[in-house]
């Protein structure tokens, strides 16, 4: 990183003080690593095609790609149990796909069809399923952190043991709500990981030119018994060592932790802002291209020998199979039914 | 039957409930330890333990998130604002989250959840803790909002509010918590959604809810002595509305007052109006007047504070000018 002509607030390139970006490692164990890689170009190619649908009017309002952060969902979703809880912010689709929502029922939701996730009800910024524990993408910035520390008040009030993640962007530190629920859940000793997938931008404001502390996972110093953690956000095996300490802190004691993982988004904040260009340079986007998560896992498994050119093309040819798949099936659902418009406004049950 | 304070048939309800379902907390300022701002939570932490209720921070748009939080995965959680006033800083929560999520998510996550609190005008508050909210929270659709201007309502409200499996929110009033009424031990569920005719008469509608209940029932005395006699229709819940009782009164007097505590301008007493013009219009006899705040802030003195406020006086005005009486 070297090169890098930004500088933050600190007056160095933000990479070099940030957590060591060595060169990715594998795990090896080349079945993790090949599930692990196998999540994340499953995102990558997902995103991709959700790009070109978008682009062809098939999906419709706001979409926000993923592309460039497929580490931190991955990393962490992939060490959950099935009880736990996610929820998440309205860039949501790669933590859907991670947590098992189907390509199918994804796509369909941002198609807005019937076979959607939501029943076409919420679309992109609203993916939700139950069977998962899925507990919805939310639109209002910081909003859902909050809930977060409410589902972790459900889990401690039943006794259980579960764990609930909490995604969220990094301009969230700035606002009210996530301070309000970062001090509930360190007060009240909540299993709750908040994982700020610090990608730089808030849409298109720098980390530094909207935070006072931009070494955000500072943050949790203001909140005894609520950790911050530091994490390379290019790197799945770093985010997952780190990750697993902060599940097993939530879930054996109960105690609450903010991850700061740091990575990188490298399409716009939305469909409608040019990659680069205006607050953020081309020569910085390419900076972070290098440190693509995905191939520089690849790569690592190709130099260690535990995947073939060969394996990695038949991986690339199953995707693209699934993600055409999802995009057929998506297409051939039917629209909601005019009588769904009045559906789901109230349930008429008491209990 | 017992005579008790709408305070205590809040604090039964609760009592009651929480012991008939053990996914019922309450959660908010000063519920706990200092037995509640308006004492409504009274010994509930010595019968339930802390885990139950719950002693939350100054933090309104934290703690009704948690709520919503919670009643997503199961709970069902009762959140008390010191006064919806208060609330506004936990609006995002109420309309954003709490009344969207089932429709949001298809169908997936409903919000068992009753926001709580003491709504409007009290006793020279001035400005800021003055507010009457009805119309702001009617306006949502996936959320409820009842209004109980009784004890006997207050009990039953709350607890039919408790086991609704959407978001209910319930708008109490500070002075109503030492009124008095009849109020059965045990059981009371009040329907949401149904009105009461709680005073009938034969010449005028008057069409109200919440604190203006009691007012309207004092117009109702007055107006007996001078042989005027009116059907008092409370509403119990905004939303959804009990249009029925409307029509069913208006067609009877072919006169109405709409009473509310609110501002004027998009208030429910519009609503209502609406409602009439639609339904009602070959039965009137004269156009549907409307009592409100005056629309200004709520001043601090006295005078001023007499003069901004629905009353007795400006409602029996009304009446008498849709009797075309004076």
């Amino acid at each position: 990183m070297a090169s890098k002509k930004k500088t933050d607030a600190k007056g160095e390139p933000r990479a070099a003080r940030s957590t060591a970006r060595s060169t990715v490692r594998t795990a090896g164990d080349p079945t993790l690593d090949r599930e692990l890689l196998h999540s994340m170009l499953l995102q990558r190619r997902f995103e991709e095609k959700t790009g070109e649908a978008y682009a062809l009017g098939k999906i419709g309002g706001f979409c926000h790609l993923y592309i460039g952060q497929e580490a931190c969902s991955t990393g962490i979703i992939s060490q959950l149990r099935p009880d736990d809880y996610v929820i998440g912010t309205y860039r949501d689709h790669g933590q859907a796909l991670v947590r098992g929502i189907t390509p199918r029922a994804v796509m369909a939701e941002l198609f807005g069809r019937i076979d959607g996730c939501s029943r076409g009800k919420g679309g992109s910024m609203h993916l939700f399923d139950r069977h998962t524990n899925f507990l919805g993408g939310h639109g209002i910035v910081g909003s859902h952190v909050p809930l977060a520390a409410g589902v972790g008040f459900a889990i401690k009030y039943r006794g259980g043991d579960q764990v609930c993640v909490c995604f969220m962007g990094d301009s969230v530190v700035n606002i009210g709500a996530f301070h309000e629920a970062l001090n509930m859940a360190a007060l009240w000793k909540l299993p709750v990981l908040f994982v700020i997938e610090n990608n730089r931008y808030g849409m298109g404001t720098a980390v530094e030119r909207a935070a006072a502390v931009d070494d955000l996972h500072r943050r949790a110093d203001a909140y005894r018994g609520l950790d911050g953690i530091l994490i390379d956000g290019m790197d799945v095996h770093a985010v997952r060592e780190e990750s697993a300490k902060a599940i097993k802190r939530a879930r054996e004691e109960s105690l609450p932790s903010l991850l700061e993982v740091q990575t990188y988004r490298f399409r716009g904040h939305s469909m409608s802002d040019a990659v680069s260009g205006t607050y953020r340079s081309k020569d910085e986007l390419d900076e972070y291209t290098r440190l693509d998560p995905v191939f520089s896992l690849r790569d690592a498994m190709l130099a260690a020998g535990t995947l073939t050119q060969t394996e990695w093309d038949e991986m690339e040819k199953e995707i693209a199979a699934i993600v055409q798949d999802s995009w057929d099936f998506a297409d051939a659902s039917p629209e909601p039914p005019a009588g769904a418009l009045f559906e789901d406004v109230l349930v008429d049950t008491t209990s | 039957m017992p005579i008790i304070t709408y305070r205590e048939a809040l604090n039964q309800a609760l009592r009651e409930e929480m012991a008939r379902d053990d996914r019922v907390f309450l959660m908010g300022e000063e519920v706990g330890q200092y037995n509640g701002a308006y004492k409504v939570s009274k010994g509930l932490l010595e019968e339930f333990g802390e885990n139950r209720v719950v002693d939350s921070p100054i933090a309104e748009l934290g703690f009704s998130g948690v709520g919503v939080g919670a009643a997503m995965v199961g709970l069902r959680p009762v959140i008390e604002f010191m006064t919806w006033n208060f609330a506004l800083l936990a609006i995002d929560q109420v309309v954003n989250s709490a009344a969207k999520m089932l429709y949001m998510s298809g169908g997936q996550y409903n919000v068992p959840i009753v926001f709580r609190g003491p709504n409007g005008a009290a006793l020279q508050l001035a400005a800021q803790h003055s507010q009457a909210f009805e119309s702001w929270l009617a306006h949502i659709p996936g959320i409820k909002v009842v209004v109980p201007g009784t004890p006997y309502d207050a009990k039953g409200l709350l607890k039919s509010a408790i086991r609704d499996d959407n978001p209910v929110v319930m708008l109490e009033g500070e002075m109503l918590y030492n009124t008095k009424g009849e109020v059965p031990d045990g059981e009371v569920l009040v329907p949401i959604g149904v009105a009461e005719l709680k005073r009938e008469g034969g010449d005028c509608s008057i069409i109200t809810s919440g604190k203006m209940v009691l007012v309207a029932m004092q117009v109702a005395d007055q107006l007996a002595k001078e042989d005027i006699h009116v059907d008092v229709v409370d509403l119990r819940t905004i939303r959804p509305m009990d249009t029925e009782a409307i029509y069913t009164s208006v067609r009877k007097t072919q006169r109405a007052v709409v009473l509310e505590e609110g501002w004027e301008l998009c208030g429910i007493g519009a609503q209502v109006v609406d409602f009439i013009q639609r339904d009602c219009f070959d039965h009137l006899d004269a156009p549907v007047l409307r009592v409100h705040q005056t629309d200004v802030p709520m001043p601090y003195a006295k005078t001023l504070e007499k003069l901004a406020k629905p009353d007795v006086a400006k409602t029996i005005a009304a009446v008498k000018q849709v009797m075309y009486r004076s």
